[in-house]
């Protein structure tokens, strides 16, 4: 019998173009996504060395991180408008498919990619953006590469890459009420910190990731680079199989059954082994509030932040000493006690169709507190269709939400959607850098349902008591 | 891409665990097309006011570090998003090489893309480093070839690196004209798989 082997080792071995002993491995890409920051410069590296793209078929790319979300087509910044120009040239001169700003598939592309089937389990998956990591999900290899990576795989559709070690991340147990994928990720930085998946590929497994939709795994994989993971990913199931199925760019009728018997055969075999593995049990866990300036400052709703006299070194005592000044915080400070103005839903991490529908939820039949600006900025087109058709977006407004168009908005605030200096912003996304929102913004990263409630009591708040009908 | 073999240069210390992306270059820096010109927006909201006027409390605008071009970081430097304009903006301002105790690997891999030598230390070394460029001028000579990094006293420490990455950085080579050379391997594998 053969060895076993986990859903990493498989993945990385069917894609060996090239292996010689002191050199990184040259793999295949089955899939290239491209969006309008860091392509150009790649582009542009191609045209100057005449050379071409090598499988458009294989490329696809969207408008996300600029776009504007109200008013779609009033773009005031001009750098932002000839950057969205020169990638729609871009895909015309190179015959790569676009879902622009009008088009119905335009999205945050790691919300594209699984709506459309593109991403599928076994592809090797990267794109100019770390968060290429939520494809994962899928039992694919997907991850983060640079503008020069890009005009590699453009090119050449391979990439050079040392192989990392792999990571078991192992979930016991099952979430509780009204804790989510979210709150698990963020719980699992919390303790393990964010640099403890540096030079590993991590896959989740466990009772609490089986247990979890697409789209919870979604939110998992997403923020494995927060973690410093190269990828993150989960062995495909039924679950991920019934996702895709009637996808447009799934296999289709009997193609479909073939595929998934394939895609079968990639889940990590028993008796597997790993480099390393940590476990965390999933009912420990309450929803989670970050407090800091990196996703791993991070603490349950029911706490207080920390104090920098408890650090065990100087370092981390500096670290938390700064993190508290930029955020305005006092030393053991309950979380629960801090006032939030701003609430924002959406990004790579939560802006799927059951994240808003669980938002809604809580804030259905109630409003937003009088000093709370909140929107809701759906992952894609057909999501915001999606959510339209259910009502979502008159349970949003009628409570006072704005209401937006799709793209990666707040998350990083290269648009107009921006949190103003020393403002406090309750948001879905995943990261709490300085600055990330706005120039002196502070982010707390939450869970939708999570967002919502503090959108309504303009605080922090347990979930779980929160008066609602419906938490699951 | 300019080869580097051997850099002496001034030394700057920042003295700061988990330096991300988003503070190397801030995001509203990222909607120019080009690859050239972002050494003006380094550590841009670090660096600068409000009203765009250099902040005292900021180390790199002090007198002293004026052409430094060996910049030495704490943990974890480079973690966050995947934006190679983090190293453009370095290169741009005349880093050529990072001293760290680690660091987040999509920015590593992306140095060398670049002209930039990234080189991990233990943690006490680059403490050492830092306290050293934070007292007085220090200078350092990374020599890349041998896989050294030395002071002009008695400090002299080794490092590791892949293969593969020094011999691109040693040579400069275009990363997509070797790849290219192995053409016919990607034709056999496309084949192989069928589409």
């Amino acid at each position: 019998m053969e060895k076993p082997q986990t859903i990493i080792d498989k993945i990385w071995q069917r894609h060996i173009v090239d292996q010689e002993p002191d050199k990184p491995d040259l793999l295949y890409i089955d899939l290239h996504l491209v969006h309008e920051v860091t392509s150009p410069q790649a582009f542009e590296g191609l045209r100057m060395k005449g050379r071409k793209v090598r499988r458009p078929d294989r490329t696809y790319a969207t408008m996300d991180h600029n776009v504007p979300t109200i008013h779609r087509h009033v773009i005031k910044d001009q750098i932002s408008k000839t950057q969205m120009e020169t990638l729609k040239q871009n895909c015309e001169e190179f015959a790569i498919p676009l879902a622009d700003i009008d088009h119905p598939d335009q999205g945050i592309v790691h919300v594209i990619g699984p709506q459309l089937g593109l991403t599928q389990p076994g592809k090797t998956i990267v794109c100019g953006d770390s968060h290429t990591s939520t494809h994962g999900a899928f039992g694919a290899l997907a991850f983060g590469i640079g503008t020069s990576e890009v005009e590699h795989v453009l090119a050449t559709q391979t990439i050079w890459q040392q192989k990392p070690k792999t990571l078991n991340v192992k979930v016991n147990g099952n979430l509780g009420k009204g804790v989510t994928a979210k709150d698990l990720i963020l719980a699992i930085i919390a303790k393990h910190g964010v640099r403890f998946g540096t030079g590993y590929i991590i896959e989740y497994t466990g009772e609490a990731i089986r247990n979890l939709s697409m789209e919870g795994r979604m939110t998992i994989c997403n923020m494995s680079i927060e973690a410093g993971a190269r990828a993150g990913l989960i062995s495909p199931d039924e679950t991920t199989f019934e996702y895709l199925r009637g996808k447009r760019h799934s296999p289709q009728g009997e193609d479909f059954d073939t595929a998934v018997e394939e895609w079968c055969t990639l889940a990590t075999d028993e008796g597997a082994t790993y480099d390393a593995t940590v476990e965390i049990d999933a009912e420990e866990i309450e929803p989670q509030v970050t407090w800091g300036t990196n996703p791993s400052m991070c603490i349950p709703v029911s706490e207080s932040v920390p104090n920098p006299d408890d650090a065990t070194t100087p370092n981390e005592k500096e670290a938390i000493e700064r993190a508290l000044d930029y955020m305005g915080l006092a030393p053991n400070q309950p979380i629960s006690s801090v006032e939030i103005e701003h609430v924002f839903i959406g990004s790579c991490t939560n802006s799927r169709l059951s994240d808003l529908q669980k938002a809604a939820k809580i804030v259905h039949g109630k409003k937003v507190k009088d000093t709370v600006r909140a929107m809701v900025v759906p992952g894609s087109h057909s999501v915001k269709a999606a959510a339209e058709q259910e009502g979502l977006d008159v349970i949003f407004q009628q409570a006072g939400f704005e209401w937006r168009d799709a793209g990666c908005s707040m998350c990083l605030a290269m648009n107009d959607d921006v949190v103003p200096p020393g403002e406090r912003c309750a948001s879905t996304s995943n990261r709490n850098f300085e600055g990330r929102q706005g120039n002196g913004a502070r982010t707390h990263l939450v869970s939708p349902e999570m967002a919502a409630a503090a959108a309504i009591e303009g605080r922090f708040v347990d979930v779980r008591q929160m008066d609602s009908p419906v938490l699951s | 891409m300019e080869p580097l073999r051997i850099h002496k240069g001034l030394v700057y210390p920042l003295n700061r665990t988990n330096v991300d992306t988003d503070q190397i270059i801030p995001k509203q820096f990222l909607k120019r097309i080009e690859r050239k010109g972002f050494g003006q927006f380094l550590f841009y909201n670090w660096r600068f006011n409000d009203d765009g006027q250099p902040r005292e409390d900021f180390s790199l605008n002090d007198k002293k570090y004026e052409g430094a071009s060996i910049l030495v970081a704490g943990e974890n430097f480079g973690c966050g998003s995947s934006r190679e304009h983090a190293p453009w903006a370095l290169e741009d301002y005349g880093f050529k090489v990072v001293l760290a105790p680690s660091f987040a690997d999509i920015f590593y891999n992306n140095c060398f893309k670049n002209g930039i030598l990234p080189v991990t230390l233990k943690e006490d070394i680059i403490q050492h480093l830092i306290e050293k460029a934070e007292m007085e001028a220090y200078e350092l000579t990374v020599n890349l070839e041998e896989q050294t990094v030395r002071d002009s006293e008695e400090l002299q420490e080794t490092f590791e690196i892949s293969s593969y990455q020094k011999e691109m950085l040693l040579n400069g080579w275009d990363e997509i004209a070797v790849t290219l050379k192995q053409a016919d391997k990607i034709d056999q594998f496309e084949q192989n798989i069928g589409k």
